[in-house]
């Protein structure tokens, strides 16, 4: 077991359409992810990053699946600290599903190899990230408007 | 529904559930068969029933998170609505100084020891 992975779960009071346009949309993202956005078009293949508010690549790497409303797939590697860095390469999954009228938003991140950096970052990010979207999609509003 | 705050509190108000989440804190993505050997190893009693059953209530509450692998079935801790949680009753600011508070009493207990 020495592959690091991390899942984590939220339920939200939403659309599988709405909650792909947040998860994919560069406006509707700055809104929950401290002013980062994505850069890509969405396409299995496609180059991805992830960008800080200034435009700096916060994390790169490329589109493997994307089935709106359902399933996103990215190769992802943290571009901006080299430690981080060279700790390689991850994978995120985001499986979108529907469970009792509302939706259940799975994101599982798995790094190849160990990675205490990497775990540092992912394990500090997501749950706010999950809270401030889910807070955004039900009520209109974050809770953490910039990152403590 | 899922997120019911009662579900999680009832979830977390048993002290073998908070025993596994800490297991799962240490070692996450631990199989029901990972968690009772581990257990038994550390001299703790708990049969696989009961890890099972506590492994239910702790996935029903959204505290613990599965994701399926072949046939295994891996076990996350999903600590979002215990961040809610701390995000419902701490305040923007006051986080850094729970955060020094916190450092704090850990170093005056561990030097105690």
């Amino acid at each position: 077991m020495s592959k690091q992975s991390f899942v984590y779960v939220t339920y939200i009071k939403t659309t599988p359409e709405k909650l792909w346009a947040a998860l994919t949309d560069p406006a509707m993202m700055k809104k929950y992810w401290f002013g980062a956005f994505a850069e890509t078009d969405w396409k299995p293949g496609s180059a991805w990053s992830l960008r800080f508010e200034d435009g700096r690549i916060a994390d790169a790497g490329t589109i493997l699946e994307a089935e709106p409303g359902k399933r996103l797939v990215i190769r992802w590697r943290n571009e901006w600290s080299e430690e981080i860095k060279a700790e390689g390469w991850s994978r995120c999954t985001m499986t979108l599903e529907l469970y009792q009228g509302i939706m259940k938003l799975t994101v599982h991140h798995e790094l190849e190899g160990d990675g205490k950096k990497f775990i540092e970052a992912v394990s500090g990010g997501w749950p706010r990230i999950l809270s401030n979207l889910k807070s955004l999609l039900e009520t209109g509003s974050v809770a953490y408007e910039t990152k403590a | 529904m899922k997120n019911d705050l009662d579900v999680v509190f009832k979830a977390l108000a048993d002290e073998s559930r908070r025993e596994l989440l800490d297991r799962l804190r240490t070692e996450n993505g631990q199989t029901l068969g990972d968690l009772c050997a581990r257990l038994s190893k550390s001299g703790a009693v708990m049969t696989r029933q009961a890890v099972s059953k506590h492994l239910a209530i702790l996935e029903d509450a959204n505290l613990v998170a599965t994701i399926k692998r072949g046939r295994e079935k891996l076990h996350y801790l999903n600590p979002v609505l215990i961040h809610e949680i701390g995000e419902r009753w701490i305040g923007k600011f006051e986080r850094s100084r729970l955060d020094a508070l916190s450092t704090l009493k850990k170093e005056l207990e561990a030097k105690n020891e």
